[in-house]
């Protein structure tokens, strides 16, 4: 049994303790947050704008002040001093605390957004109007739940953000990366669409209105992007709104399929995206806390799968449920359309099976081929019956389902509440659909691969520990292997953390890229082919 | 179907295990006195530090030794009998083999300075030592100075532990400069420079005289042999290297010099015995290697070659070039082909040092001075492509090609700045070279033609 004991307290001994400047850093951050919950309780502020700039402020202050408190006086390198002693990031106390309210709070944000303060139809109260002047001075609009979630999501990529920065200020791929994090969240996910809200109505977009579109946000994670009233929304702002459309549709075919070609999924997943992007900043501090068993490889293979299935059936009733059955009216029709979709899906699954085939474990292969009878039989007695409901259900009925199961139970409530409790990848690890095509292609056909340097590893296990992924990169490591995993998001920490430079991100050949080095260096070479031979 | 006993869980035992395995169906047993699971020794300074937990140095899982038929024994062996092939376990248990592998690896020296067994004064090699420790130094308060005597890898990695928890540390270090007797001498002045940085009191050219008791057998003080000065402490660490760990095998009639003697197929003097990793003395020196190498990469290569060996195919212990690492606090060092330090140094050896004039980066080529052979390079601060220096010490590559393609051999993650260029310069200005740089190649590095 371990000696430590894990205190709550926040005084103790280092490298557990707080220093005084951090606790008063804590407290102005506090602070700021208090002033958003005094307003959720409806506690009216006078000036709305003035108080808003205050409490965003000293939230960003504090996270400032404790950054700089805790790495300025140190020398450059890794910072895990004492991480698995602090009762918030080894889930003690305070961790447990910081879930439950995280947790609360999406609940109230998805489900129950009047006790922040929303009217519909009528003035804003609350937290929300609180909100109103930052809102009406980007898009002329009051703000909404989602709005003040937007701009908090912000400011905590922003903040920790730079604290991450500061914690890694050695490593040039992880301050980059980071700023790249930065650079997206702000612009494309908070102020470019609501900027785009302004021009609904001009006469650019003939009139029309667009829906709300972070562009970097690409389908399936961004599930209803090809829903009915965004399909036309879009087809009634000129030519802006289609080009958008086809943007959409271009950045899930074409887009994505290319440079996760050429560089791995990590160009989204811990570059681009908006859940990577808080889970690298804001969610650092709990990366360890992702379960590296073979058990949970096992269900996570399982259920982020089944969430693409899903996502794909869905979306495809949607599309068909609004497409019209007349080709002298629109070329794509709902027939038309479930024959492209199966089409689309047997050229996938053919080359996979036919020229992939070794690379895939048993249960997987059974998985695929399950999942794709399952699809096609779907499609089948749809386009042989006739009748309106696709797939037995209705796709309403699928629509919500897959909004409420997955688009805010799993990502929002168990993906970001639950971060000081599974650690800060759960949704893109057990969740998330777009993660899981790129991260398919990215096992199968992708220059993207961490190489192992041959026969340094020590089997430390900090790679492994500080995986956020939940990856058992050591066991790869250990062998002298390269790790290609689907599930990688590319986030570079297990390099960073390795104390011999055992681990590189790297772009290569495909050719010898999953076997890569088999052996460990440092033998003589009959030993490493005796060594090799299966 | 044979019984295969293997002594000690670390990394030579096990991997010696997890071969055997894969060539065969013999029964395989382990025992081990330290822990119940295989752990990674090097990583122990992690748990203290709050990086990892215990259970995170494991690298297998717990029913990972079941499934592979891997049995687990825990208990100190306390007596082998080759005669009827028996060993007993905790002077009790008696366990018969067939093959027997000693992998007990390593205790910390101690040289007989007074006061070395006070309460207080310790080694770090075992989880016990780990213990140990949290007793001895859990904190600031407790343990309100520590002095580290030995100025190896170990010292330093205690005293990167200790600072974790603010508290101060005197490391006494009896060569001139830190770990000299192994770094030329421009690297170990940069390490001198980085330890002081961290806010480590190092003492160079300092012995240990003796350690001073309070009245209760706890250490109090130590006395610095040069000065005469005493320093108060709380906690001694005795980092002064390791010996094998071999006590219990003083009356088994195996041939033991300070380790147990093995040739080159490390067949002990009697038959069915072998030995590996830590513990091991090779009779003559391989190369330029010691005939006692504690590290673990030599455990883990003993280990795959030793379980060929027993499955039926009998080979030497040929380790290819040489190659270690380790972190000197932030800094990173790795090592490919053999670079000595002044001490050690070859007649023909002559050496190229780079250093860059602000940051903790440098680099030393080693090479033939006659015929320009490219010998060994020391990096610290730049990780290098292990796979890569292997090939050029194979090729036997000349000084030249070596820094002509260095940039190929680089291993920092993405986006670092590169240094290659400023390396070259400083090449060709010392040896009134005009080499080029050549462009990384992608096709060179992985080898395809």
């Amino acid at each position: 049994m371990s000696t430590y004991d894990r205190s709550m307290a926040l005084t103790g001994q280092p490298p557990k303790n707080l220093s005084k400047n951090q606790k008063i850093a804590t407290l102005i951050g506090m602070f700021g947050l208090a002033i958003m919950l005094l307003a959720a309780f409806n506690v009216s502020f006078p000036n709305k704008g003035m108080w808003l700039t205050i409490s965003l402020s000293a939230i960003f202050a504090g996270t400032l002040w404790f950054t700089w408190d805790s790495y300025s006086q140190k020398l450059p390198g890794i910072k895990n001093d004492g991480v698995w002693f602090k009762s918030i990031s080894s889930k003690g106390l305070w961790g447990w605390m910081a879930g439950i309210a995280l947790t609360g709070f999406y609940i109230v944000l998805y489900f129950f957004p009047e006790y922040l303060g929303l009217v519909r139809g009528g003035e804003n109260k609350g937290v929300i109007a609180l909100f109103d002047p930052l809102s009406k001075a980007l898009s002329g609009n009051p703000a909404s739940q989602w709005f003040v979630y937007g701009s908090l999501y912000t400011v905590a990529i922003l903040a920790f953000g730079i604290k991450f920065m500061w914690k890694y200020r050695h490593n040039r791929y992880e301050r980059i990366r980071t700023m790249s994090v930065m650079f997206f969240q702000t612009a494309f996910a908070f102020i470019i669409p609501e900027l785009m809200a302004r021009l609904n109505g001009d006469k650019i977009l003939n009139g029309g209105s667009l829906p709300y579109y972070d562009l970097k946000n690409v389908w399936p994670l961004n599930y209803y992007n090809f829903e009915g009233y965004r399909i036309k929304s879009f087809l009634s702002s000129g030519d802006i709104g289609f080009a958008l459309l086809i943007f959409g549709i271009l950045s899930v075919f074409v887009i994505t399929p290319i440079l996760t070609y050429r560089y791995g999924k990590r160009w989204y997943c811990s570059w681009v995206c908006g859940c990577g992007g808080l889970a690298e900043t804001a969610g650092d501090s709990f990366r360890h806390l992702s379960d590296k068993t073979v058990k949970a490889w096992n269900v996570e293979r399982w259920v982020v799968h089944s969430v693409v299935v899903f996502v794909t059936l869905m979306t495809t009733a949607v599309i068909y449920s609004y497409l019209g059955t007349d080709t002298s009216k629109y070329w794509l029709t709902k027939s038309t359309f479930l024959i492209g979709v199966a089409g689309l899906l047997t050229v996938v699954f053919a080359w996979v099976m036919l020229f992939k085939r070794e690379q895939l474990q048993k249960d997987a292969q059974y998985g695929a081929v399950g999942y794709f009878v399952i699809i096609m039989v779907l499609l089948g007695i749809h386009f042989f019956s006739g009748d309106g409901n696709v797939f037995l259900f209705k796709s309403e009925t699928l629509r919500k389902s897959y909004s409420f199961l997955i688009g805010s139970i799993f990502s929002g409530v168990i993906g970001t509440g639950f971060y000081p409790i599974f650690g800060n990848r759960v949704w893109c690890r057990f969740g998330c659909p777009m993660a899981a095509m790129m991260g398919f292609q990215q096992r199968l056909f992708s220059r993207f691969r961490i190489t192992s340097n041959g026969g340094q590893c020590i089997s430390c296990g900090n790679c492994s520990t500080y995986c956020e992924m939940g990856i058992d990169v050591r066991a790869y490591a250990q062998k002298g292997e390269n790790i290609v995993r689907s599930s990688c998001v590319g986030c570079g920490i297990c390099s960073a953390v390795c104390p011999r430079g055992v681990l590189k991100l790297e772009n290569g050949p495909l050719k010898g890229r999953i076997d890569g080095n088999q052996v460990l260096l440092g033998n003589d070479v009959d030993l490493m082919q005796l060594v090799n031979q299966k | 179907m044979e019984n295969i006993v293997i002594i000690g869980n670390g990394i030579a035992g096990i991997t010696a295990a997890r071969h055997i395995r894969k060539l065969s169906n013999k029964r395989i047993i382990i025992i081990s006195g330290e822990t119940d699971y295989f752990f990674s020794r090097t990583a122990l300074m992690y748990v203290y530090m709050g990086h990892m937990k215990f259970d995170h140095i494991q690298p297998y899982e717990d029913w990972f030794w079941e499934k592979n038929r891997i049995e687990l024994v825990r208990g100190f062996v306390t007596q082998v009998n080759p005669e009827n092939k028996q060993l007993l376990v905790d002077g009790s248990r008696a366990f018969h083999y067939d093959k027997l592998i000693i992998a007990t690896g390593s205790k910390p020296n101690k040289f007989g300075w007074p006061g070395q067994d006070l309460h207080g004064a310790q080694g770090l090699y075992s989880k016990q030592d780990l213990d140990l420790l949290e007793v001895n130094a859990p904190n600031k308060d407790v343990c309100k100075r520590a002095v580290i005597v030995g100025g190896g890898l170990i010292g330093i990695e205690l005293a990167e532990m200790l600072r974790s928890r603010d508290i101060p540390v005197t490391f006494l270090v009896r060569e001139s400069s830190f770990w000299n007797g192994v770094l030329p001498e421009g690297e170990s002045q940069m390490i001198n420079e980085h330890i002081r940085e961290h806010h480590i009191d190092l003492r160079l050219s300092s012995n240990l005289k003796e350690i001073v008791s309070d009245e209760n057998g706890k250490v109090k003080s130590v006395v610095v042999a040069e000065t005469g000065e005493e320093i108060p402490c709380d906690l001694v660490g005795l980092t002064a290297g390791v010996t094998p760990n071999i006590d219990f095998l003083q009356d088994s009639g195996i041939e033991l010099g300070r380790g147990v003697k093995v040739n080159r197929f490390l067949e002990t003097n009697i038959k069915d015995i072998y030995a590996i990793g830590d513990c091991a003395e090779q009779h003559q020196a391989i190369g330029n290697r010691r005939p006692i190498e504690a590290v673990w990469y030599t455990g883990r290569m003993m280990g795959e070659t030793v379980a060929q060996t027993i499955c039926g195919n009998r080979i030497e212990y040929k380790p290819g070039h040489w190659f270690n690492s380790a972190k000197f606090l932030d800094i990173e060092y790795q090592t490919y082909g053999w670079v000595f330090s002044n001490r050690g140094r070859k007649d023909y050896e002559e050496h190229f040092h780079w250093r860059h004039p602000e940051e903790k980066i440098c680099i030393t080529v080693a090479f033939h001075k006659e015929n320009n052979q490219f010998l060994g390079i020391n990096t610290f601060g730049i990780r290098m492509r292990h796979e890569i220096f292997d090939r050029w010490l194979t090729e036997e590559r000349s000084l030249d090609y070596a820094m002509e393609h260095l940039i190929d051999a680089n291993f920092d993650p993405e986006f670092y700045k590169k240094y290659e260029s400023e390396i070259v310069a400083k090449f060709n200005s010392d040896f009134g070279k005009s080499i080029k740089s050549k462009k990384k190649n992608l096709i060179r590095i992985f080898q395809f033609n």
